[in-house]
């Protein structure tokens, strides 16, 4: 094999074949070696995560138009790692009450319910299991994130922490399911739940032939992150800090660092489905470009998560599930039989990119005129009531 | 022995162990923590056998639903959340005579069973078994019928709670 289409494939064949020298049966090799991979893997991604939290500090000054960290480094580039030394050095405090082994057990389990997903994460051609349940797994991690945030809210013995992390399993249950729905329309697409196979399967990119399943996409892993405007678990004027407002020190690191590192993985998530992942031009030839190119999309979809928070204020909580339950779960189950049934009848025309397209926004136009009748009856309703006259 | 056999032995004594701690942890919410423990170890034994789906599920419904379920209601529903009372009741003797008939039975029927120890055969390159698995769901000379009388089952189930949960207007 040609070492440059496929060097992760080479250097494990590579380093297994050393093991199976050294008198190891062959598949105990296998999977030492990929024991390696993935401490490597996890290793490059907590070093991505150090220039992430860098990388927040500037979208959001420019939002707020400021400059951001500047003194340390170039571009301030060294400040994160000052903030991890003091993060480190902090006390390590627990309050009254708390249940220990829980409460140290939060944290770490968060940080591995966002490692995980980088199991199916399609990096480039290669890299990057193509599980034919992917679309699935990343729903059942997330439950994995969900569990932590109970551990953390209740572990802390804290009423405000409780309530946050009640806040935040009611959201997510919720929105897991239009996610469901929204995940299931670039898989009636491509045929497959494997995720590298969705990515392959795009000659043409899913934002165009379902713009309305990326809208849904965008909604829901927004609440599934639990950044603004849907951070009601964190919600400052009422909670404090919501679940993680008894930890310190690099706890409180972890789960900083694990919810910058979900919004990235999330970016990713949203390049492979909607935006055609490592597909670019050359990525035939050279397949190593690919991981330029889904990099570059990733580092876009977490831009445009940044631009969501630092410009949406938050939402009651009341208003968010009203939000889910009474418009996305039926807009979504609509949306799924519509593209299904569009799909079916246009995938064999000449003008299936196009006619995707613009059925999408013939039925995100009914919608909108839907909700604007229905506004506007609620509003006159409301005013004749007020006036005394009538 | 191979790694898969060292894989299955390690993840069969987790279940045991948290499964053991589930009954005898005195903290209910530790119990339901051993208990996401115990299910987790099922989702590792089903992808050991090439279920993928069922695993991925295994950890959708039961970790992510229904354990979530268990410590919410044991949250709300306890004053302390430590449950300081005795573990056992007067019918203990009853039970511990009932799980030793049926483990007994069991370990009985395995014994003429030559499935313990036979390998499992190789699967033939290029088996999907989600897509084997979503045919015999809907074909008709396999498994339609039971599905569709259990989705009739949770339609009944959901209209159902939606019916004694639902206000009438003017109803308080």
């Amino acid at each position: 094999m040609d070492f440059w289409s496929n060097p992760i494939q080479a250097a494990g064949d590579w380093l297994s074949g050393i093991f199976v020298g050294w008198g190891m049966e062959a598949d105990a090799a296998h999977v030492l070696t990929a024991f390696i991979g993935i401490l490597l893997l996890i290793t490059v991604v907590m070093v991505l995560d150090i220039f992430l939290v860098w990388l927040e500090r500037k979208i959001v000054a420019r939002f707020q138009d400021r400059i951001g960290p500047n003194r340390l480094g170039p571009f301030g580039l060294i400040q994160p790692f000052a903030d991890i030394i003091k993060l480190i050095i902090k006390e390590n405090i627990y309050p009254v009450g708390v249940d220990k082994a829980i409460f140290n057990l939060a944290p770490i389990i968060m940080m591995m319910s966002v490692l995980l997903l980088w199991a199916v994460l399609p990096l480039t051609s290669f890299l990057g299991l193509d599980l034919n349940v992917g679309v699935l797994y990343l729903i059942g991690v997330g439950a994995l994130g969900t569990l932590s945030i109970i551990m953390a809210g209740w572990a802390s013995n804290n009423k405000y922490a409780l309530l946050g992390a009640f806040r935040q399993v009611a959201v997510m249950i919720s929105y897991e399911i239009p996610m469901v729905v929204a995940l299931l329309i670039p898989t009636i697409l491509a045929g497959s739940m494997g995720i590298n196979s969705i990515v392959a399967a795009q000659s043409t990119w899913y934002i165009v032939l379902a713009p309305l399943a990326f809208v849904l996409f965008l909604i829901c892993a927004t609440a599934e992150l639990g950044r603004a405007p849907f951070d009601l678990t964190e919600a400052e004027s009422e909670l404090i800090a919501g679940h993680h407002i008894e930890y310190s020190g690099m706890k409180f690191g972890l789960f900083y660092a694990s919810e910058l590192l979900h919004t990235f993985t999330f970016g990713g998530f949203i390049a492979a489905f909607f935006f055609g992942g490592w597909r670019g031009p050359w990525v035939d030839q050279i397949p190593l470009l690919g991981l330029l190119y889904f990099l570059v999309k990733a580092v876009i979809g977490y831009w445009i998560f940044g631009w969501i928070k630092y410009t949406f204020p938050r939402i009651r909580i009341d208003k968010m599930m009203d939000l889910n339950w009474k418009f996305l779960v039926p807009f979504s189950f609509a949306l799924l039989v519509y593209v299904a049934l569009t799909n079916a009848l246009l995938r064999e025309t000449s003008f299936y990119a196009w006619g995707m397209f613009l059925s999408n926004i013939l039925f995100g136009w009914v919608t909108l005129e839907i909700l604007r009748r229905r506004a506007r009856g609620e509003r006159v309703k409301v005013e004749t009531a007020q006036k005394p006259g009538f | 022995m191979t790694v898969l056999q060292l894989i299955f032995l390690l993840t069969a004594a987790v279940i045991l162990g948290s499964a053991a701690m589930v009954v005898t942890a005195k903290n209910l919410v530790h119990a339901a923590l051993w208990l996401i423990v115990t299910l987790f170890g099922a989702a590792v034994l089903f992808a050991i056998l090439n279920a993928g789906f069922i695993a991925v599920i295994q950890v959708v419904v039961y970790i992510g639903a229904i354990a979530i379920l268990f410590i919410f209601a044991v949250m709300l529903t306890r004053r302390e959340m430590l449950d300081r009372g005795p573990q056992l009741n007067r019918g203990w003797w009853l039970s511990a005579i009932i799980a030793v008939i049926v483990f007994g039975g069991l370990a009985w029927l395995l014994q003429g069973w030559d499935g313990l120890t036979k390998t499992a055969p190789a699967l033939s390159s290029g088996f999907d078994s989600l897509e084997a698995l979503s045919r015999a769901l809907v074909s008709p000379d396999a498994y339609v019928l039971p599905f569709e009388v259990a989705s009739v089952l949770l339609l009944a189930a959901l209209v159902g709670a939606v019916y004694i949960a639902f206000q009438r207007k003017g109803e308080e």
